[in-house]
């Protein structure tokens, strides 16, 4: 590492921070304009005025935005994320659970994700315009087309009723075996590979297509190298930073997208948590299920930026 | 006589163009060329562009760049005919028998991979060698090519060496898998002309080492005729004339090999100063936003009216940039610039219309600086509306008087751009330039990208036109042949300072300072033997020293 290098990245990481300071404020200030109030959605319509007063007084309700703003960051930052309205439980306990067990179904499913695209894009680069290109192409691109919601109930009525091969519906517990979790999620991991497989495989192909019109390329052909050997040795380090921008911009989207997903599989994930706590109205939920969404993008993004940075080789070795 | 090395019977090669509005068609780029080299030694393709030259020294590797496909003859290497080969055949045949050093090794080097890495590839790839041997022998070659620390050279990568130095690297990344043939296309074009001389030099003595056959692509028959033991010359895809180096430079045999000998004989007599320069550069100093280091500094020039001063100097001395700050696009940090009796504002957007108007430029690329979806005559034009208000008819003549001036004519104007020549849209880049009637023409490496031959004609062009209209012209250049031929007074520029400035005859007579003799002395001679006596004439006072 060098001290460039390092000053980069460091500025990257306060951009980030920064950004992330921002968006806290953003959330804030969007659950306030939110019509309505909370006490009187908690207490309901029958509540006395004193009552709604009360209550106001022990949420801090009446205190000025800012002030409310501060408390509520300060919180944030000690692991504090406030207590749900709905049922007074511990809102950073509650999204603990959901929230490891939302990771590791997005992180199963960019395991295979991942490479699958990147290979598949390497496939199609190699026989570029001829059948497997055009094959891999057209698949990919109808299963972005359809919703994610449709794949979803298609696979679970085929593979989980029809066939019987895996659980349509994916109940994960505490204190179950790995490989029952692994069973249970099969389904829905399946759904999210094939929605983000097709953006990730066409933009490394496209990133490795454009590398191949350089002069280095030239040379590699011309050194009696196979197509192969050119593309993985020669084209592909050089399409890194694109290909990893998009790949995190989709691992970005697997973790916050998998709303629609876990809901389909009654998966007990954050998405399902949210979705159950917008119903009701419940703020600090929402807050902190926004908080750690926008944590997740700006994070990903952020890892993205630095493995592009660091794959320059000009910036590893400066002059 | 042996069977050749290489050799090509009745080459035929298309390609397929996209001329603007037009449907794609066919055109021939190599018309039946017939060419035998033996073993261990060099011949030189020179030409203009078109001339089908690299497409030549591609085939031989069975390679068609972009749209070229090879539609006819043979192509024999070692006797085999290598455009019947299949995949693994080819793969065989390239980096192994026949190998290639570009123009641009910049661009020839992988940017994320290290240099020995690179340059022993094919050699390992091909079994040639095992990876030890094949890294001893590339620092054998570093050392031999004259690089700095053959050792550790091959662990840096390609942007951490200079220009002339991976030209080298390059041509070791050639001459690493023991290839019996190497196609050498334009490789010391890019470089400055004080690099030039070492990157030639070293290539010659490693030919000459290893024994290797060479096909030595160039236009510039100066270069070619220090390395190539027979030169080929090539006109539109054909042979024009084929014969030993000496034979070819000093007694042609076709007109075309006579006037490609002979170009640069023109003649321009230097005028003396006069007391009003139309131009004075006084104590210039400039640099660009975020960095710490002046550009130009203290520069002291004038330039007398209808006169021509040269600016030479390699890439990066700051001639482009002292013309950025004269049109005002980088306003200087210190310094004036006096025009026509009166100082120019430094920025380019507060200058009234009439200073904008006398101050004209013309740029190398010509082709980017035309809109290209405009014909001739709207951007003849368009100065003679903005400056002058001319419209219609009026406006239309205008544009013939000048097309005629610039040995065009009327048929041109409906023409775009892509419609035509290299030195044609240069032409009408000049004649927009003199459409705004201008006191000065800065002309930034008019006639680089230009084939010699239509250089000249641009030349002999602007100096015609300076006498009808007493323009002056700031002349930025790296050639000095180009100097000589037009300026009468020369600014030789060295890291952002003037090291040499007065007239013609002065700069470009003795007693030189160290720059300005190395800048002249590598100038590459048409005759064979230059390179040797410069190089050791340049040993003798570094030995002196």
């Amino acid at each position: 590492m060098n001290p460039l290098i390092l000053k980069i990245l460091a500025q990257r990481v306060a951009l980030s921070l920064l950004l992330l300071f921002l968006v806290s404020i953003l959330i804030f200030l969007g659950t306030q304009i939110l019509p309505g109030d909370v006490a009187q959605s908690i207490l309901g319509r029958s509540a006395t005025p004193q009552a709604l007063e009360n209550l106001r007084q022990e949420l801090g309700l009446n205190q000025p935005a800012h002030t409310r703003y501060l408390n509520w960051l300060g919180g944030v930052l000690r692991g504090d994320l406030g207590t749900s309205l709905t049922n007074g439980r511990d809102i950073a306990q509650a999204i603990g659970q959901r929230l490891g067990n939302t990771l590791f179904l997005a992180g199963c499913a960019a395991i295979i994700a991942v490479p699958l695209a990147i290979f598949l894009g390497l496939i199609s680069v190699l026989y570029r315009n001829r059948w497997p290109d055009k094959l891999i192409s057209g698949l990919s691109l109808a299963a972005i087309s359809v919703p994610e919601f449709l794949i979803g109930y298609v696979l679970m009525f085929y593979f989980g009723v029809m066939l019987g091969w895996a659980p349509s519906v994916s109940m994960v517990t505490e204190g179950m075996p790995f490989l029952a979790r692994l069973q249970a999620i099969a389904l829905p991991v399946a759904v999210l590979v094939l929605v983000v497989l097709a953006h990730m495989m066409r933009m490394t192909r496209a990133a490795i297509l454009n590398v191949m019109q350089s002069a280095y390329i030239e040379t590699a052909e011309l050194k009696g190298l196979g197509m192969f050997r050119i593309i993985w040795r020669h084209a592909f380090p050089n399409a890194i930073a694109p290909v990893v921008n998009v790949v995190m911009l989709n691992l970005a989207y697997l973790v916050v997208g998998v709303v629609v997903v876990e809901v389909v599989f009654v998966y007990p994930g954050m998405g399902q948590f949210l979705v159950d706590h917008v119903a009701k109205r419940d703020v600090p939920v929402v807050q902190a299920c926004g908080l750690i969404f926008a944590s997740v993008y700006i994070l990903l993004n952020m890892v993205a930026d630095i493995v592009a940075i660091i794959a320059n080789p000009r910036l590893r070795h400066p002059k | 006589m042996t069977e050749p090395l290489l050799k090509i019977r009745d080459l035929r090669i298309d390609a397929t163009v996209y001329p603007p509005g037009e449907a794609a068609r066919e055109i021939q780029i190599v018309k039946g060329v017939d060419l035998d080299l033996q073993r261990g030694k060099v011949l030189g393709l020179i030409g203009e562009s078109g001339a089908g030259k690299s497409t030549i020294g591609l085939a031989a590797m069975a390679y068609g760049r972009g749209g070229v496909r090879i539609t006819g003859g043979q192509v024999l290497v070692n006797g085999r005919d290598v455009l019947t080969l299949r995949d693994s055949g080819l793969r065989r045949l390239r980096g192994n028998e026949v190998t290639y050093v570009s123009q641009s090794a910049a661009a020839s080097f992988n940017p994320s991979r290290r240099i020995l890495e690179q340059v022993t590839e094919a050699a390992i790839l091909h079994g040639k060698f095992t990876r030890q041997q094949a890294q001893a022998r590339a620092i054998d070659l570093f050392g031999k090519l004259g690089l700095p620390d053959p050792e550790r050279i091959g662990q840096r990568y390609p942007h951490q060496v200079s220009g002339g130095q991976l030209q080298r690297c390059m041509t070791a990344l050639a001459l690493c898998p023991e290839p019996d043939l190497v196609v050498f296309d334009e490789p010391t074009t890019a470089l400055d002309v004080t690099t030039q001389i070492d990157v030639l030099k070293a290539i010659k003595d490693v030919i000459a080492l290893t024994g290797v056959a060479a096909l030595y692509i160039t236009h510039d028959l100066a270069v070619v005729a220090q390395v190539a033991d027979d030169i080929m010359v090539l006109r539109h895809g054909e042979m024009v004339e084929h014969g030993a180096t000496d034979q070819i430079i000093n007694a042609p045999r076709q007109d075309y090999t006579r006037a490609l000998v002979s170009v640069r004989e023109i003649r321009h007599d230097e005028q003396p100063p006069t007391p009003t320069p139309v131009l004075s550069v006084d104590g210039i100093s400039a640099r660009y936003s975020g960095m710490h280091d002046d550009v130009l500094s203290d520069i002291n020039v004038a330039l007398s009216p209808g006169q021509t001063l040269a600016i030479v100097g390699e890439s990066g001395s700051g001639k482009s940039t002292l013309a950025r700050v004269i049109t005002g696009l980088l306003p200087p940090r210190s310094g004036r610039i006096g025009f026509d009796g009166h100082d120019l504002t430094p920025a380019q957007r507060q200058r009234p219309r009439q200073d904008l108007r006398q101050l004209q430029m013309i740029y190398q690329m010509a082709d980017v600086a035309m809109n290209p979806r405009q014909t001739v005559e709207t951007i003849i034009g368009r100065p003679l509306q903005f400056y002058f208000g001319l419209k219609g008819r009026q406006r239309r003549d205008r544009v013939v008087a000048l097309l005629d001036q610039i040995e065009m004519g009327a048929d041109f104007l409906d023409r775009y751009p892509a419609e035509l020549s290299g030195g044609q849209k240069q032409r009408v880049c000049i004649a927009r330039a003199l459409a705004a009637e201008p006191k000065l023409i800065i002309c930034d490496e008019v006639t680089s990208a230009l084939d010699p031959l239509v250089a000249d004609g641009i030349l002999k062009l602007l100096l015609q036109l300076q006498k009808d209209r007493q323009v002056a012209y700031l002349f930025i250049t790296h050639d000095l042949a180009t100097v000589r031929a037009i300026s009468d007074s020369i600014a030789v520029m060295h890291r952002g300072k003037v090291v040499r400035y007065g007239p013609k005859s002065q700069v470009l007579s003795p007693p030189f300072d160290d720059y300005t003799d190395l800048l002249l002395s590598s100038v590459p001679e048409m005759r064979p033997g230059w390179l040797e006596q410069v190089v050791a004439h340049r040993r003798i006072e570094a030995g002196g020293e």
